[in-house]
């Protein structure tokens, strides 16, 4: 093997540029497109990077020398989510009751209904598993998983495409069911579709963004204690 | 910047610690952005503070960080082609119950709160 590509595998280096890199021809295409809702950022570096790994022979756990130095910073990210919060400190008190209703029965909703739709639609005991907690962001989601039996590396698939989904559609979607308040609008997208919907909330609208990142932290939550439960039940 | 980063990441350790100390099935950062939403509230910051401005920047990044696991999907083409319809159909349908669900009881319970009160929220834009 030469020198390069045992560079290309084994330094960091490689993953956290072509993240970069993915990331920032994303952004590019964000801004061409006028920033068209399918110009997301994360699935356009997808776009990018796959074929890129493809073409230098790397597979993805070499890729990940690098790219889990990026993902570390999620956890921090995470925390972040208490600032933008923060400065909507003032709209939480009347949010209080709506919050803690909606937010465990949609967590309820969501746990059920993509188990039950695996099921109906001919999938297996493990890729049902798998499913249940795809609402949760993604290393929350793995760690459910795990616990319960599904398929631990393939959920992160699960969650993400459930964010890019909320990032590109949830919006008009919520126009059209009209849900208009801003904080309702940001709870629904942070109990769907987890960061990666909360970027494009907290892109349109201060208020969306805070409450959809609380959301998500709250679903988070609220997924992994409603997990076990349906999978103890629903046999 | 630097005291930003330091202090979340200190946040997100305390986080962590609870979260294994105690046993709780929260995750770490969860914690640590419960602890750090009070402790902005207890302190109040000005607004040029290193958390804030740190924070801010973080966040406009936000998908960059989700990148690493999405690559991930190339690894499950196999999967994907053979399980593709409950797949699609269980994220999809499922995803929508969830949004659905979650938008239309905030909304009606706003409602109902403010019955009376004039229009709820604002109009998007």
């Amino acid at each position: 093997m030469s020198d390069v590509q045992d560079l290309l595998r084994t330094s960091p280096l490689t993953g956290v540029l072509l993240t970069l890199v993915g990331y920032r021809i994303g952004l590019e295409v964000k801004r061409w497109s006028g920033n068209h809702p399918l110009a997301q950022p994360v699935l356009i570096a997808v776009l990018v990077i796959g074929p890129l790994l493809w073409l230098l022979d790397l597979d993805y756990e070499e890729y990940l020398n690098g790219g889990a130095i990026i993902a570390f910073f999620l956890g921090p990210a995470t925390v972040a989510l208490a600032v933008p919060l923060y400065r909507q400190a003032h709209h939480l008190r009347e949010l209080l009751v709506p919050m803690l209703v909606a937010l465990p029965i949609g967590t309820l909703v969501s746990v059920v209904s993509g188990m039950v739709l695996v099921r109906a639609l001919g999938g297996d005991r493990a890729l049902e598993l798998t499913m249940a907690p795809k609402s949760a962001t993604t290393p929350i989601a793995i760690q459910i998983t795990d616990q319960v039996g599904g398929i631990p590396s393939l959920v992160a698939a699960f969650t993400i495409a459930a964010g890019i989904i909320g990032a590109i559609c949830a919006p008009a979607v919520m126009d059209l069911l009209g849900i208009r308040d801003r904080r309702a609008r940001g709870l629904a997208m942070g109990a769907v579709s987890h960061g990666v919907g909360t970027s494009r909330s907290l892109h349109d609208n201060p208020t969306e963004g805070a409450f959809s990142g609380l959301s998500m932290g709250l679903t988070a939550l609220a997924t992994s204690l409603v997990v076990p439960l349906v999978v103890h039940f629903l046999r | 910047m630097l005291n930003g980063i330091m202090w979340l990441l200190v946040f997100q350790f305390v986080g962590e610690l609870l979260a294994r100390g105690l046993d709780l099935p929260v995750p770490g950062p969860v914690i640590g952005m419960l602890l750090l939403f009070i402790a902005l509230q207890v302190r109040r910051p000005p607004e040029q503070a290193g958390v804030l401005r740190g924070s801010d920047r973080l966040l406009r990044h936000l998908q960059l960080l989700f990148v690493p696991p999405a690559v991930g999907v190339i690894t499950y083409g196999a999967v994907l082609r053979e399980d593709w319809l409950p797949i699609t159909g269980g994220l999809l349908l499922s995803w929508l119950a969830g949004l659905a669900v979650t938008g239309l009881l905030v909304t009606l319970m706003l409602r109902l709160r403010n019955r009376g009160a004039g229009p709820v929220g604002e109009q998007p834009s």
